[in-house]
Order: C-alpha cells, then structure tokens, then sequence
C-alpha cells in the first residue's frame, strides 16, 4: 500500500469517526445503564426499528453465548420497541428519530456508540435478524472465543451472512415472540456464493445466495453483500465503514488466508424471511430509508408474489456448525 | 519419599488453588510462585485461601517476562526452597497455574518409586527439533537476548537484525551441547542439587541468562551433565500450534483428554468447570501408560487447516492467490468438446461408465444446462445465465466443491461462455477432451442459410483456436488431448477408448455398444458450401478425403469394457 493511499484511507477514517460525533446528537438516552459494563464485558450494538417481536428470542440467543451488555439504537419504533428495551435490565437504549440514511443507515450511530463505550471490549455488531455461531458455539461460550482471539493476537473475526428461509411460502408459518426463528427459516444455500477482493479496503466481497438466485438473478451485481466482520475487540480508533461489512484500518478486514490456509471464521445466520418479512418490505420500500433508496426492497416486492418459495431441491436443512464447517461456509482454522 | 510440585502462576489464580490443594490434599508438598506482576490484592486472597494447608508454600516473588531467564530464575529459587523445605522430596514436578491433574497422583507416585534415579525431561539437540519457532533456533545460542519479546519488541527485532550483521556469534561453553525440550520437567533431587551446587554451573547459568527462552533449553541442556537417568520425555501434555502457542483445553476435550492416560495437561481454560469437576474428583486411573496420540492427531488436524486449507476451497476466511491453493479446484473433472455433437447418446453412454454426472453445456448462453434439465444443481446453483455469468470460474469451483466423491462431466464449445478457459487450463484437475471442429456438425443441422452458416462457423473457427491456443500453452496444468474432426472420424473407436480409459481406468469385462454417432451423410457437402463461399475449416483437420454423400456411414466402433 503506498504512503498516499495510507494517509487518503487514514483521512477517510477521520471523516467517519467526526461523522460519528456529529450524529450522536441524534441519539437521546432512554435507558443508560452503562455503568453497569464489567471492563472484560462482551458487548452487543445494534440499531432497531420495530423489532419487537424478534427481540425477546435475540437477547436471550446472546446472553446464552455470554454478552455481557446490549447497547440498542431505537430508530422510531412504534410497535412497542423501544418500552420493551427500556425495561430489560442488560440493555442500554438510545433513541433516534432522525434519518436512519443520513446516519449511513445507522452506522455513524453504531460508530459513536462503539467508540464511546467499546473500547478495549470484545464487541458484536449486529441486526436483530442475525444470529452468530462460531466453531464450538455449541461447547465453548463467546469468552472461549475471544480468550483464543487474545492469545492469538487476533482482533477481529470474519462471519458471513447464510440467509435462512423457510421451505413453503414466506408467510405461511406465523412467528410468536420468543421463538426460535432457526424453527421456520431451516434451509439455506450450501455452495451458491461468489467472492472478490475489494482493493480498496482489503475486504472480500460475498454475494449469492437465495436473495441472489431468486431477487436478483437478473443482476446480480446489486445483490446484497454478505461480508461481515461483527466481533471486534474494539479500539476507540476503529470505525466501520459501510454497515458491518467493513472497518478501517484496513488490517480489521484481513479475515482470511492468503497462502491456501484457513483462518478462523462463523457465520450469521440471517433469520430475515420470516412472515412478516413481505408487510417490513413494503414500509421499507415507502421509507426509502436504506441504501439505494430500498433498492433491495422492492426487488424483494416484484419478485415475491412470482416465486413466493425460496426452496430448492438442493438446499440444506440446518443442523449446527459442524455442518457449515464441512460445507466450507465456516472454518475452525487451527482452534481444535 | 515423596514427588513435590513447584507451581508457576501468573493468572487464573482460583484454578490454581484448586489445583495445588488438590496435589496438597493427596499429601505432596507444593512450592508456589506467584508473578510479582499479578497484583498484590489477587496474591492475598490467594494465599490467605491456600494458608491453612501445611504443605503449601509460597517461594519469593520475581518479575517474570516470557522468553527471558527470569522464568528459570523463579524455577530455581523454587526449587531450592522446595528442596529444603521438605527433605522427603524425592522428585520434583515443574508445572504451572494452567494445568491439571488427569490421573490420581498415586499413580504418578508409583512410576517415579519404579524409576526413583530417573530424570523425566524432554531434552532434544537443536538440530533434531522441527517445533521452534521464528527462525531462532540455533541463533537462540549464538546470539544475546537481552530485550523480552513481549513488550520490547522493537529493541528485540533489532539487537537481533544488529548481531547479525555485525556476524556476531556467542561462544557456547565447553562442556554443553545445546538441548531443546518442553518446559515442563520432572527432576530428582540429586540432579537439581547437583545442578545448583557444581560451581561450573554458574559459567552456564550466566550463558543461559542472554540465551532466548532458556526455560525451554537450560535445564534441557544441563540435566545432560548430571543425570544418572535420563528419560527424554515430559509427563506434561502440552500441545503447540503453528506460531508456538500452546493449545487450550475445553469441556469438550474430555474424553479426548481422559483417553489420553497422561499425568498433567496444560493448558486448561480456566473456565472449562467440566474438566476441572472430572478430573480434581477422579478416583481411579487406568495405570495404563500416556497415549496422547488421538489428541496429536486431533491438533495436527487444525494445524493442516490453518496452514493449507481444504484444497479447491474458496470461502470468506479461505481465498488463496493465484497458485497458493493447493487445488485450483476440489477434485477432478472432465470436459467434452465436440462429442455431444458427434454422437447422439453421448450423456447416457458416458453415465454409464461409472459414477459420474453428465451435464449438458454448463456454459451455454441460454441457460446451464445441468443433468437431468435441473433448473438447480448441487449447492443450490442456479441454471440461470446471468447468475453463472456474473463468475464463471466460482460457478466451476462451486460446483466441484459441492460435488466431491461424485466426477463431474460437461459439455463445451466455442459457442459457450469462454471465460473459463485460461482457470480451466491452470487447473491440473481439469481432463479435458476436444474434438475440434465438430462444432460444425450442429451448423450444418441448424439448417441456417448457407452465408449466415459461413459467418458463424468463421467466428466459432475463430473462437475455438484461441481457446486451444490456451490449452495449449506451455504454462497448462490441465489434462489435455485434442483430435481434430478428421482424426476423429479416421478412428472413433480409439478416441473413445481413449476417454473412457481416462473415467474408468479398470473396464468391467464385457461389451459395451459404443454410443451411436449421428449420421453425416449430406455434412460433405456443406463443408464443400462453405469452402466455395471462401471459408476454410482449417480447425476441423483434412477434410478432404471425406466420404460423399450417399457413401457409407463410418462403421459404428465397439468398445471393450
């Protein structure tokens, strides 16, 4: 890397950071329990808008696996969200009623919280559909993880998107709160998924998958990115860049091997395609809230009434990581 | 007579009482060293918890940095103050705050009263040593190591870059022969007192003090001097990963461990209660000697993963340089060009030659064109163009991943989406099989108007040579045997012996009809049409000798199976 992309990526990384603070005046405190954060905590970020139904579920997946803290960005629920939140007694909540595009579709708002209460803990980044396993997860809880991590001078860990779908119609099993929803989204792609380096930023680039077989076969350079770096042992310096596909410094991004070996990686699986998956994507879609004015959304909308069934003969049933290990869409590396 | 133990602790400090009552209660005495860098309130819980035990002492405290002689240093004070302490110690144990006992120490009791002369020390010469780690090995005698690695790094890396340089080389005193080994010993008595009251012994003790990690090479190396019986291993399991970090034990390790018969294992997490529950209530031992062989091969394992991978595996933590992946792609397949064309049961005659998938044109515009007219294909690889198109080449890999323990074949010609050819040609997996030229057999059957057919068969002419010029490269990998149309039709038969020695190389006895080739009759003809509209089918060889129309058709070959 020369001296000049060095320093435009370290001016770059200046920007988001300053981004980040002049957004936080977004955020209002509506539960700050911050004091409660143990200083070896596991913490948890993520950015909501009418999750509530999902949320119990959520919390319950994490704290199992050893988050010690939930930090939450509210952005205008009004389905209950935000008095749910505000009452669990392991969560910190803000509040945001500006424009979730203008804070880069919550990830200023991401960046202030990380930065202001992040530093020096491990830290996932996450949406409230996405579900973390790691090698062992059924074992070792996260502090196994990340104790390895710090032995091993490690500071991030890659875990892709496996979108997860229900055989049948997307709305045809109805989803109560509190339940896994691992129960009705049980399929997904095992060998579908294409990848390139981003020069730029040292990341790889992963789209494929049912969103890219069936929304967006046409084009499938605008399918979605399925990158993702959510566990970092955080440093106030840090930022993400877009979402959590990527971070600056770019040393963050080099979750993978070079040389043919394997290094350590998880997988989120995304629990999107649930019933009220179709009703989420049309108020997206009059949001025009997310990237690419809900671009992604309303492909979801044309295609979905067409081809309401994102099953195929050959997708796989989940059954653990072990599985997605074997299907090389996860990797032990050296952790044995 | 008795084995005391001699513990190094730096954290975990619960499990490490446990552990020393643990050895405490069994009767053995236990010298303690506590890292004067853990702080002062941790160490006085500690051993205000551990006071009560009679046999439990502490040895004084040392600033302990990792690589450096103050790790020794602690030892020896340790073992001075153990040794006087407590006469009745016959062997001393050296372990740390993160191991744990797997078998009764009755049973470890009993080997040493067996071998009450022996020396249990893992003691190997440098030049025999495949573990060590960032190119110091020998170095690490010949040079001088004043900075810790951890935490001086800078000064470190450039003393060392300075030394060799200046091609300075540290005398080895005479007498010694460097020896390596685990830092986790077990001694007796006479040998360590020997060791810290043989007045050479403070010539190599001021040596070892500059030596990099003399925790894994001083005692290594001395005990050779005053041994009665030496016997080269450690009691200690203790597993390294590829950067020399030790591997942890978890919860899930306990069968493997318990199957493992060792006395000690290091390292525990200390948060794995399963394995300190299992083994600190353990009643009985097996008496049967360590074997930690299934644990050897569980971490050998992930070492092979780490360093390379799953070979035709392209995946988020896994993307390899061009030539670094040990496999361009996962296993083996095949590639026909030009037989479809030429035979008309070409898919089914080739499923039958054993376990293999026969796809159509994988790389046709229209669509993939996968066994069976599946819209889907292994891995939930969709049959759809623009999909496939977006990366050809993650299409293939996708599909030989995804596929393993089951030959893939497909079709290819120069009407396909060529974008393949130079990773096809690069990969030593790829048996590809071309019959140039036969392309043309579809042209004449299309029926297209004779100018248009002439303007196509010029671009698929053109297409093809540079797809074989590929092929052909010096720089090719790939399995590659090419027959022009012409020597094809001279010899069908050999051609196909040829690819089915390649797919199934021990033929069951018997006869198998040989697929059934189209009928060419009138194909003279349009190869005449287009040499009089001034196009040359060069790539399809001479054919000029071919049968008119109306001439018998090629005798159908038989194949030997």
């Amino acid at each position: 890397m020369s001296v000049f992309t060095s320093y435009r990526l370290r001016l770059r990384r200046k920007r988001f950071r300053l981004r980040a603070l002049r957004r936080s005046r977004d955020l209002r405190p509506v539960a700050d329990r911050t004091d409660r954060i143990a200083s070896d905590d596991i913490l948890l970020f993520a950015t909501v808008r009418n999750e509530h139904v999902r949320l119990p579920y959520f919390l319950e997946y994490y704290r199992d696996l050893g988050v010690g803290h939930f930090l939450f960005v509210d952005n205008a629920s009004d389905d209950g969200t935000r008095d749910y939140l505000a009452g669990v007694s392991d969560v910190s909540l803000w509040t945001a009623r500006e424009s979730y595009k203008r804070s880069r579709f919550g990830a200023d708002w991401m960046n202030w919280l990380l930065r202001r209460y992040g530093h020096g803990h491990w830290t996932i980044a996450v949406d409230a559909d996405e579900f973390l396993v790691y090698p062992f997860c059924d074992t070792r809880p996260l502090q196994a993880l990340t104790d390895w991590l710090d032995a091993s001078s490690i500071r991030s860990l890659g875990a892709m998107l496996v979108d997860m779908y229900p055989r049948g119609r997307i709305d045809q099993a109805p989803y109560r709160p509190g339940q896994n929803p691992l129960e009705i989204t049980k399929w997904f792609d095992p060998g579908n998924y294409t990848i390139s380096r981003n020069p730029e930023y040292g990341n790889l680039w992963i789209q494929g998958g049912p969103r890219a077989r069936v929304f967006f076969a046409d084009e499938p350079a605008r399918a979605p990115a399925l990158n993702k770096i959510p566990l970092v042992r955080w440093n106030r310096r840090f930022t993400y860049v877009s979402s959590t596909h990527s971070l600056l410094p770019r040393g963050l991004n080099r979750v993978y091997d070079e040389w043919g070996g394997e290094k350590m990686s998880g997988c989120l699986l995304h629990a999107k395609f649930l019933d009220h998956f179709i009703d989420k994507s049309r108020e997206e879609v009059e949001r025009r809230q997310h990237f690419g004015n809900s671009y992604e959304y309303r492909a979801y909308l044309d295609r979905i009434d067409a081809h309401p069934d994102l099953w195929c003969r050959w997708s796989e049933r989940y059954e653990g990581w072990r599985q997605l290990e074997r299907l090389g869409l996860m990797s032990t590396g050296n952790w044995a | 007579m008795t084995v005391g133990f001699l513990m190094l602790v730096h954290g975990s400090l619960e499990r490490a009482s446990e552990v020393a009552v643990y050895w405490a209660r069994a009767g053995c005495p236990v010298m303690i060293h506590v890292d004067a860098r853990v702080p002062d309130d941790d160490v006085e819980r500690f051993s205000n918890r551990l006071r009560q035990h009679p046999n439990i002492q502490f040895s004084a405290r040392r600033d302990c940095h990792w690589g450096t002689w103050s790790i020794v240093g602690a030892t020896l004070d340790g073992a001075r103050r153990l040794l006087q302490l407590h006469p009745e110690v016959r062997h001393v144990f050296l372990t740390c705050g993160t191991s744990l006992p797997l078998r009764p120490v009755v049973e470890l009791q009993s080997l040493l009263d067996a071998n009450p002369d022996t020396d249990f020390v893992e003691s190997v010469t440098t030049r025999d040593v495949s573990w060590t780690k960032g190119g110091l090995d020998h170095e690490r005698f010949t040079l001088s190591f004043p900075f810790a690695w951890k935490g001086q790094r800078r000064a470190f890396d450039l003393w060392v870059k300075l030394q060799r340089r200046m091609g300075r080389r540290r005398r080895i005193p005479e007498g010694i022969e460097p020896h390596l080994g685990s830092q986790w010993w077990c001694l007796t008595r006479e040998t360590l007192e020997r060791i810290m009251s043989d007045p050479a012994g403070q010539s190599y003790a001021r040596y070892f003090r500059r030596v990099w990690i003399p925790d894994e090479s001083y005692f290594q190396t001395v005990v050779r001097l005053y041994a009665r019986r030496l016997e080269s291993r450690s009691l200690t399991l203790a597993k390294f990963d590829f950067q020399g970090k030790p591997h942890v034990f978890y919860d899930d390790h306990l069968d493997l461990l318990r199957g493992s018969d060792c006395f000690v294992a290091r390292k525990i997490w200390p948060r794995a209660s399963a394995l300190y529950d299992h083994f600190l209530n353990a009643s009985a031992g097996t008496g049967r000697r360590p074997d930690p062989a299934a644990i050897d091969r569980r971490f050998a394992k992930a070492l092979e993963k780490r360093t390379r991978g799953r070979g035709g595996l392209y995946m988020q933590s896994r993307f390899p340089y061009p030539d670094w992946e040990n496999g361009k792609s996962a296993a083996p397949y095949s590639v026909f060009e030009g037989f479809a064309a030429l035979f008309e049961d070409w898919s089914d005659w080739l499923a039958r030659l054993g376990t293999i998938r026969v796809h159509g044109h994988l790389y046709a515009p229209e669509r993939a064109d996968f066994a069976d007219g599946q819209t889907e294909f292994a891995g939930a690889l969709s049959d759809i163009a623009s999909l496939r198109d977006y990366n050809p080449v993650a299409f293939l890999t996708n599909l030989v991943w995804s596929t393993r323990g089951e030959r893939q074949c497909f079709s290819f010609g120069p009407s396909d989406n060529q974008e393949i050819t130079t990773f096809v040609a690069s990969d030593p997996n790829a048996h590809v099989s071309v019959i140039s030229g036969a392309w043309l057999v579809p042209l004449w059957q299309s029926g297209l108007p004779p100018e248009e057919a002439r303007q196509r068969a010029a671009e698929l002419q053109a297409t093809e040579a540079l797809h074989l010029d590929i092929l052909r490269r010096s720089a090719t990998k790939a399995r590659v045997r090419t027959w022009t149309l012409s020597e094809f039709l001279d010899a069908p038969g050999e051609v196909l012996r040829t690819v089915q020695g390649d797919l199934a190389p021990r033929p069951a006895p018997g006869l198998v009809p040989a697929p059934r080739m189209v009928d060419l009759s009138g194909f003279p003809d349009f190869l005449q049409e287009l040499r009089n509209r001034g196009m040359l089918p060069h790539i399809a060889g001479d054919l000029g000798v071919m049968p008119q129309s109306g001439a018998p058709k090629p005798a159908a070959p038989r194949i030997a199976r």
